[in-house]
């Protein structure tokens, strides 16, 4: 990983990439969402409601993965001092809120119609929703100090203390009793779904996961690019 | 009724389906163009601020 610590050298690897991740990143919401959306059958149950589980399932695998990163790049950065380890916790954290902030919502509006109720206060929504306020907390303390240093390190701490969160959305299904349904694509005995939805379950998955990537690198070039500015108005003040 | 219209209509779950769809796209789209647009403006300061530079030389 250090091999990609040097900022020039990231700089090298991203621009070449970002265009094809971008192409890659609408042709995969393309395709996932005419499967999703027009092609995969209804479900025996929830009939049409299924396709909401297109969207919400996605942004809920990659809120928690996106904390993760956050997670594991704060340890990098506090332990190793490594440089670009702050700014991809720092480009990170909007779209983690974001993923989040869609699970969110297309999680109550499949729970209005199937359970009856837009929100419950279960062990699994409250978990999100937690989860959800560390982002803005995280994006909040990135940017509360006047010396970037300083609050890329009070976001790490925050980071960590939060990652507490993750194994508790992830089991809050199995260790309570909520209303949420528990694990079924990523469980010990296989995935219990069927492969007609699977298909453009996983395809959005994917979309997401692109989305995330290309986002993330053209963000750490602007977290560069700005820390770049700053150097260069303080040198020309001190002049 | 249209091929269209019953798709649309998605099974009377319409009023749910369409707007967990847009509001992923809107969250997706806000983040996607705010993203540009920063690294647009940096770009553009940053070029203003070293040609300056150059011509303080």
């Amino acid at each position: 990983m250090h091999r990609f610590a040097n900022p020039a050298r990231f700089q090298r690897i991203a621009d070449p990439l970002l265009p094809w991740l971008a192409v890659a990143t609408v042709a995969a919401f393309a395709i996932g969402l005419v499967w999703g959306l027009r092609v995969s059958p209804l479900d025996y149950k929830q009939s049409e409601t299924v396709r909401i589980m297109y969207v919400h399932v996605p942004a809920a695998w990659m809120a928690l993965a996106t904390y993760t990163v956050i997670a594991l790049a704060s340890a990098a950065s506090l332990v190793w001092r490594h440089p670009l380890a702050d700014i991809a916790a720092r480009a990170a954290s909007p779209l983690g809120a974001g993923f989040t902030l869609i699970a969110l919502i297309t999680g109550s509006l499949w729970g209005k119609p199937m359970w009856g109720t837009w929100w419950v206060w279960d062990a699994r929504l409250t978990s999100v929703l937690i989860l959800f306020f560390l982002y803005l907390g995280h994006i909040a303390l990135a940017h509360a100090f006047d010396d970037p240093q300083r609050g890329a390190r009070a976001a790490a701490l925050l980071a960590l203390v939060g990652a507490v969160n993750l194994p508790i959305i992830k089991f809050s299904v199995d260790w309570w009793n909520t209303l949420h349904q528990p694990a079924s694509v990523f469980r010990m005995d296989g995935p219990t779904i069927d492969a007609a939805m699977l298909g453009p379950l996983f395809v959005m998955a994917l979309a997401y996961l692109l989305f995330f990537v290309t986002m993330l690198l053209l963000r750490m070039k602007s977290e560069l690019l700005g820390a770049r500015l700053r150097a260069l108005q303080i040198n020309r003040a001190m002049r | 009724m249209s091929d269209m219209q019953t798709w649309l209509e998605m099974g009377g779950y319409a009023r749910f389906i369409w707007p967990a769809y847009l509001a992923a796209a809107l969250v997706l789209g806000v983040l996607a163009i705010a993203s540009v647009c920063r690294l647009r403006r940096l770009h553009r300061a940053l070029a203003r601020l070293e040609s300056e530079t150059e011509r303080a030389r």
